[in-house]
């Protein structure tokens, strides 16, 4: 007995056959010239739509390529800003001083953020905690940036101390830790001291580039952990119930299995974060507060980019604009070189055919 | 060599659904024994239970007794030893992506701090041989993606790879139910050539597979072990009328 699909009748057609489809017909080539049409028009549609959004960025670049490319100099890269009614000078202080903020704000804020999403995704399933630091971190993800830079001014800036009578009975422990020698580059605006009626922490008095880092640190956060989360949510589960039925422990399976196959989109959520906050004026405004001079110190105020864009642009003098708009390019570049670089980076050593 | 394993009184659970009632079931070492039944029967949550990959599910949970040799696996070790001891092939082949053949085989040694170069050369080898892998994968162990090779041999890597951590008993859940039957067909191979080595236990949907592969066979139902006899006995004069209307296709 024949129980073929293809042969069996329709059950609403008696029983009968369904008349064969004639590919001539004047239906059918309608039919088809109209599906050739919507085809053709929705490619044309989101192609349209991809222009749209590439083009802004485009326009940018060139723009700031035109207004910016003829102040940059070798003295823009070398030199400090020159006092206002001499020409010259340059945005060396503010390119370092961005560069070191955005490493110390990486340093804090993508370790935090990644095991913040691994929690989330491996160990938080369904678990209270888990929903309550997800909708934290959406909501954080919101706070307008410039809120940021006046609570971090808070915490790190203005002069604090706090008595921390409880580490009374460790004081003894604390003295050796008080006074190990920090290289002054690395000192933060945070000091422990001791009297007699117990430990001291000693937090701000003054703008740091610590602080600064700080303030972007917390902006990266959000972003880094719910991209890795949801990269590990990608991640099959067959994969880590392979690496389990191996004997393999359940840490060591997020670490080298659940992480690693994970780990493309996690670093582009990292380089996103980056980007992000790396053109952020508003919270260093507070935090950083900018420097007209070198400055190498993690505990003194210091230059940035976006601030120095943000006082040029302020200021009355065409000279100034001209540099403000070669600092915008210069950024801009920095941060496409540093999210190329690590995508390159990320990118070696995958395996033929693998997915 | 292989070890039996004896389970007394085995119940499970998801949630509030009782998927495994009572089990009593005598597995021998060194013989192959596959586990029959519909689809939702248990066989899969049974085998499960025998790494206890089953309570890496949170809402799933366990109660009974499973010696492996003379020792309680739920008593006795922890879960990860005990995988060590047991490994598992699943339904779907599930390499790691993102390694390399040489590293997905050798990656039960490797994830767990073994890094002796010399001895996981030679385990490589070795578990790729006893899979029937090594020649058609040999010229690229390190170059290519555990993910580019085809199902079947994707399948072949993985039992390679359950092989290379050196396990007494080898659960096998559904190994050729993704597969074509030439593929199928060599994995069958395999099976009959490791039983004199390992105990293994295969579920399996696929009857002519249980025939052609083990020595005994059990049927599942609904939870319950109806019956557990040589594979002979149980495709030829089964005992209970459920397991004949079962072999038979009168239902499932």
């Amino acid at each position: 007995m024949s129980t073929n699909a293809f042969h069996t009748p329709p059950p609403n057609g008696e029983g009968e056959m369904r008349a064969p489809m004639d590919f001539q017909s004047r239906r059918m080539r309608l039919n088809s010239a109209w599906r050739y049409a919507v085809n053709h028009a929705v490619t044309g549609l989101a192609v349209l739509s991809t222009l749209l959004v590439v083009a802004p960025l485009v326009a940018i670049l060139v723009y700031l390529v035109y207004m910016g490319a003829s102040s940059l100099n070798v003295a823009f890269f070398t030199h400090i800003p020159a006092p206002v009614g001499e020409p010259g000078g340059g945005m060396a202080n503010s390119i370092l001083g961005s560069g070191i903020v955005l490493v110390l704000a990486s340093l804090l804020g993508i370790p935090v953020g990644i095991a913040a999403g691994v929690y989330l995704a491996e160990f938080g399933r369904g678990k209270l905690l888990a929903a309550a630091i997800r909708f934290t971190a959406d909501v954080l993800n919101g706070v307008p940036s410039i809120v940021m830079g006046i609570a971090i001014y808070s915490m790190l800036v203005f002069p604090e101390d706090f008595h921390l009578w409880f580490l009374y009975p460790f004081r003894h422990l604390l003295a050796p830790l008080m006074a190990l020698n920090i290289p002054p580059a690395l000192q933060i605006p945070m000091t422990f001291s001791v009297d007699a009626t117990g430990v001291w922490l000693h937090v701000g008095g003054h703008f740091s580039a610590f602080a600064g880092g700080v303030a972007l640190a917390i902006m990266m956060v959000p972003t880094i952990t719910r991209t890795t989360e949801e990269m590990l949510a990608t991640v099959p589960h067959a994969i880590r119930e392979a690496a389990l039925g191996l004997g393999v422990p359940k840490w060591r399976t997020v670490m080298s299995v659940s992480l690693k196959t994970a780990s493309p989109g996690i670093i582009t959520g990292c380089m996103l974060a980056f980007a992000r906050v790396a053109g952020e004026t508003a919270p260093l405004l507070f935090t950083a507060f900018g420097n007209q001079f070198w400055s190498f110190r993690l505990n003194e105020p210091i230059a940035a980019l976006p601030l120095q864009i943000y006082i040029y642009a302020m200021s009355p003098y065409d000279e100034w604009h001209r540099l403000a708009w070669a600092g915008s390019l210069v950024l801009i570049v920095m941060i496409m070189v540093a999210v190329t670089l690590v995508r390159i980076y990320a990118s070696r050593g995958i395996l033929k055919g693998a997915s | 060599m292989g070890v039996g394993i004896n389970v007394e009184h085995l119940n499970a659970w998801y949630g509030t659904t009782h998927t495994l009632q009572d089990i009593n079931l005598n597995i021998p070492a060194n013989h192959a024994t596959a586990l029959i039944g519909p689809s939702g029967c248990g066989k899969s949550t049974f085998v499960r239970c025998l790494n206890r990959m089953h309570e890496t599910n949170p809402i799933a949970r366990a109660s009974g007794v499973v010696k492996m040799g003379d020792i309680d696996i739920y008593k006795d070790a922890s879960p990860v030893t005990i995988r060590r001891r047991v490994g598992m092939v699943f339904q779907r082949p599930n390499p790691f992506p993102t390694m390399s053949i040489y590293d997905n085989v050798a990656s039960g040694l490797k994830l767990n701090g073994f890094r002796n170069k010399a001895i996981l050369d030679e385990t490589v080898e070795r578990s790729l041989k006893a899979s029937a892998l090594w020649e058609e994968v040999k010229d690229d162990l390190k170059k290519k993606s555990g993910a580019s090779l085809s199902g079947g041999q994707q399948q072949r890597m993985c039992i390679a790879r359950a092989l290379a951590v050196d396990p007494e008993v080898l659960l096998m859940d559904e190994p050729a139910s993704a597969l074509d039957p030439v593929s199928t067909s060599k994995i069958e191979d395999l099976i009959f050539q490791l039983k004199s080595q390992y105990t293994i236990v295969i579920v399996t949907h696929n009857m002519q597979q249980a025939a052609r592969v083990a020595e005994n066979t059990g049927f599942f139902l609904n939870g319950k072990m109806v019956e557990f006899d040589s594979t002979d006995r149980i495709f030829t004069n089964p005992k209970d009328k459920r397991t004949e209307d079962y072999i038979t296709g009168r239902f499932g």
